[in-house]
């Protein structure tokens, strides 16, 4: 304990906007741990099928997915049987809507422990996005075993998915960060979730292709990260011929900004998160 | 390397007043606000939106809407101290722990804390009630910034002092509320840093526990520990430190030995009164009671005003406006130290009836008043009732009448009556030899 007793804290009105502090973060890694230790803990006790859910979600949705979008309107699904098409880009959209929802809600939910226990608050809105792993890992192992029923081999590129689980894991923490921050003072922004995640998930390539997708548009469309981390995850599923690198490069860099951007916002709201949640 | 553990530098906080109310404020409001705020900053003079624009003011509160919670509090603590803090509601006590804390940030000034701080401002934060009673000690062994090694190493420490082996692994929503408590403070009794901050946490639990918690922070304190201490039970300070601090509207009064502040501090908080308590001059605050009886004075009726000797008799006369006409009327009345720790309490029935827009006058006497010498004051409540209903509160007076009681020179057998002998000073027992 001797290295800690040296330390010195100092107290002060912070000044500068940029103290981001992220290695106050690494200094309370086991909080972290257990926070989201505790959130996966709690988010299956008494239930009956438990860690089921992981599965029954994604799986229900593709099914109606597959009724109504591939058999009733005939969406196109790039050569894809249209089941493996919906579920591959359920898996990152399912886990994004997940983490988003918690790390908006993390700070508020938390409440008690902002206004009396120090903590990098930081650690809250991370957590929300961490938990949501082990359900991702689950239904991703559902799909691997879909795909080998439907003869679909997995392609090489797939050993670039954990890029594009970090690339969702991000752009999910990037608008949390914002979100959860106005949320302690506007709670409206909790009620808003839902109709944003339900709007945003039209405005991704989830039920249909990118192809479809009007050429001039695609700029624009592309600024939705989401877009970046489907088609990705598609990509390096499927290894299609023609990847497209620059809407995967245009969405890199609006979550680059995003975050950063969070980083700095929510660091400076949290100055008052004791005050005002 | 300072010898120094804390070092406060001017420290001040000030919150905007209302935020209480306004926290869950419409982004919509706040947005209306910030556009007009711009849009009018571009037009003219800072000043001059101050004039014009009524919406432009509340969105920048002047001063009035700000308190300062703290103010230019400066002070050191050394290595191994243990000091005491007391005021009133609203002193900034638990505000300048919670800075300290680092928990809310100072609006200026500046503390140094030279090593490793932990901070128990409740007791249980981040408890999650559908967990075990093992889980719970790791999360909340994490949360109040403990390594897992060190949970692990003291665990089994902590589970004999909270004294619940046998539950350990029962989620804690089926504990009863005092193992809840005993569980939650053993976590935190073996936090292993070099200064505790700790605010009101021996206030829950039973005696025994109280007791315990008691002994555990002595033991901590004999380890070296720096210790700043927030309680309302002044017993507690005076048992557990030797240095006070006494803070007053945000500033620090007095700083010093400890047994001289609370003197002080008790007498600025309770002075001792005329022994009259009369409508006239008091501003009453609004409650949820109807005052269709009202309490209009109180005075005791003794030669001395607030003094009296223990055995003496408690005279207390008592007008009372009644709008409505009632049956009968009692009173409850509670007997306090002045530490807020009810001593006793009586319900005196008056049987006499009430016409509407009557003013009566009563005498109460409580008889031979056992309490032991010390300060106490009153808290005292007006009940009525109709023929055949039960009695309806109609109006309420805390910590009024505040009153000395005087060692009875001539007949104790005991020349200073010590805090720790109580509040009650029998005498209806004896002692006769049997064998």
């Amino acid at each position: 304990m001797n290295n800690v007793s040296e330390s010195t804290i100092i107290i002060e009105a912070k000044k500068s906007w940029f103290q981001l502090d992220l290695e106050g973060i690494w200094h309370y890694r086991e909080l972290l741990y257990f926070l989201v230790w505790r959130d996966l803990k709690i988010r299956y006790k008494q239930t009956v099928i438990g860690i089921g859910w992981a599965i029954l979600q994604p799986v229900v949705t593709m099914l109606i997915f597959t009724f109504i979008f591939g058999d009733l309107v005939k969406v196109p699904s790039d050569g894809l049987p249209y089941a493996i098409f919906a579920y591959s880009a359920l898996l990152p959209w399912n886990y994004f809507a997940g983490a988003l929802q918690r790390s908006v809600a993390s700070v508020v939910g938390d409440a008690a422990l902002v206004s009396k226990v120090y903590f990098p608050r930081l650690i809250l809105p991370i957590a929300g996005t961490l938990s949501g792993l082990v359900d991702f890992l689950i239904s991703f192992m559902l799909l691997v075993a879909m795909m080998s029923w439907y003869g679909i081999r997995l392609s090489w590129t797939s050993l670039t998915l954990p890029l594009f689980i970090v690339f969702a894991l991000c752009t999910a923490l990037a608008v949390g960060l914002w979100l959860s921050a106005l949320n302690v003072r506007y709670r409206d922004v909790g009620h808003t979730i839902p109709f944003l995640v339900q709007a945003w998930m039209y405005a991704s390539p989830i039920v249909y292709p990118l192809s479809i997708v009007p050429e001039r548009y695609r700029f624009f469309y592309s600024l939705n990260p989401m877009v970046g981390v489907i088609e990705g995850f598609r990509w390096a599923l499927f290894g299609k011929q023609s990847p497209d690198f620059a809407v995967m490069s245009i969405s890199a860099v609006v979550v680059i900004f995003l975050i950063g951007g969070g980083l700095v916002f929510f660091r400076n709201m949290e100055r008052t998160f004791a005050d005002v949640v | 390397m300072s010898n120094l553990a804390i070092k406060v530098e001017n420290l001040s906080k000030f919150y905007k007043i209302g935020t209480r109310q306004n926290r869950h404020d419409m982004l919509r409001d706040q947005l209306v606000h910030t556009i007009k705020a711009i849009f009018l900053r571009n037009g003219k003079g800072k000043q001059a939106i101050n004039v014009d624009s009524g919406a432009v003011d509340s969105f920048r509160p002047s001063q009035t809407d700000y308190i300062w919670a703290l103010k230019d509090i400066s002070f050191e603590v050394k290595p191994g101290e243990i000091i005491g803090f007391v005021g009133r509601n609203g002193a900034g006590k638990s505000t300048l722990l919670k800075i300290l804390s680092r928990i809310t940030e100072p609006t200026d000034g500046k503390a140094k804390v030279y090593g490793r701080i932990g901070s128990l401002l409740e007791v249980g934060t981040g408890f999650h009630p559908e967990l075990t009673g093992r889980e719970n000690i790791y999360l909340n062994g994490a949360i109040l910034g403990m390594r897992k090694a060190e949970i692990d190493r003291r665990f089994d420490e902590i589970v004999d002092f909270a004294d619940i082996e046998k539950f350990i692994d029962t989620p804690v929503k089926r504990y009863s509320s005092g193992m809840y408590v005993r569980i939650a403070f053993a976590v935190a009794a073996h936090l292993e840093s070099e200064i505790l901050i700790v605010d009101e946490v021996l206030a829950v639990g039973d005696a025994a526990f109280q007791r315990r918690c008691l002994g555990k922070m002595n033991a901590v304190a004999n380890e070296g520990k720096t210790i700043l201490f927030v309680s309302h039970n002044i017993d507690a300070i005076q048992r557990l430190t030797q240095r006070s601090l006494w803070l007053e509207r945000g500033r620090i009064m007095r700083d010093g030995v400890t047994a001289e502040i609370v003197q002080e501090y008790l007498k600025y908080v309770l002075p001792t009164s005329s022994g009259v308590w009369d409508r006239e001059n008091t501003s009453r605050q609004s409650s949820a009671l109807t005052r269709d009886v009202e309490f209009i004075r109180l005075g005791f009726e003794n030669r001395d005003g607030g003094r009296f000797v223990t055995g003496s008799d408690l005279p207390l006369s008592i007008t009372i406006r009644s709008k409505i006409s009632l049956d009968r009327v009692r009173f409850g009345l509670t007997i306090l130290r002045v530490d807020g720790i009810p001593v006793g309490s009586s319900f005196v029935p008056a049987r006499s009836r009430i016409e509407a827009n009557d003013t009566v006058v009563f005498q109460l006497r409580l008889e031979d008043l056992r309490l032991a010498p010390g300060r106490f004051y009153l808290n005292i409540a007006i009940e009525g009732a109709q023929c055949g209903s039960d009695y309806a509160r109609f109006d309420m007076l805390t910590e009024v009448l505040p009153f000395e009681i005087l060692p009875c020179l001539a007949a104790e057998k005991v020349p200073v009556w010590q805090s720790s002998w109580g509040s009650i000073c029998f005498n209806q027992c004896t002692a006769e030899r049997i064998g």
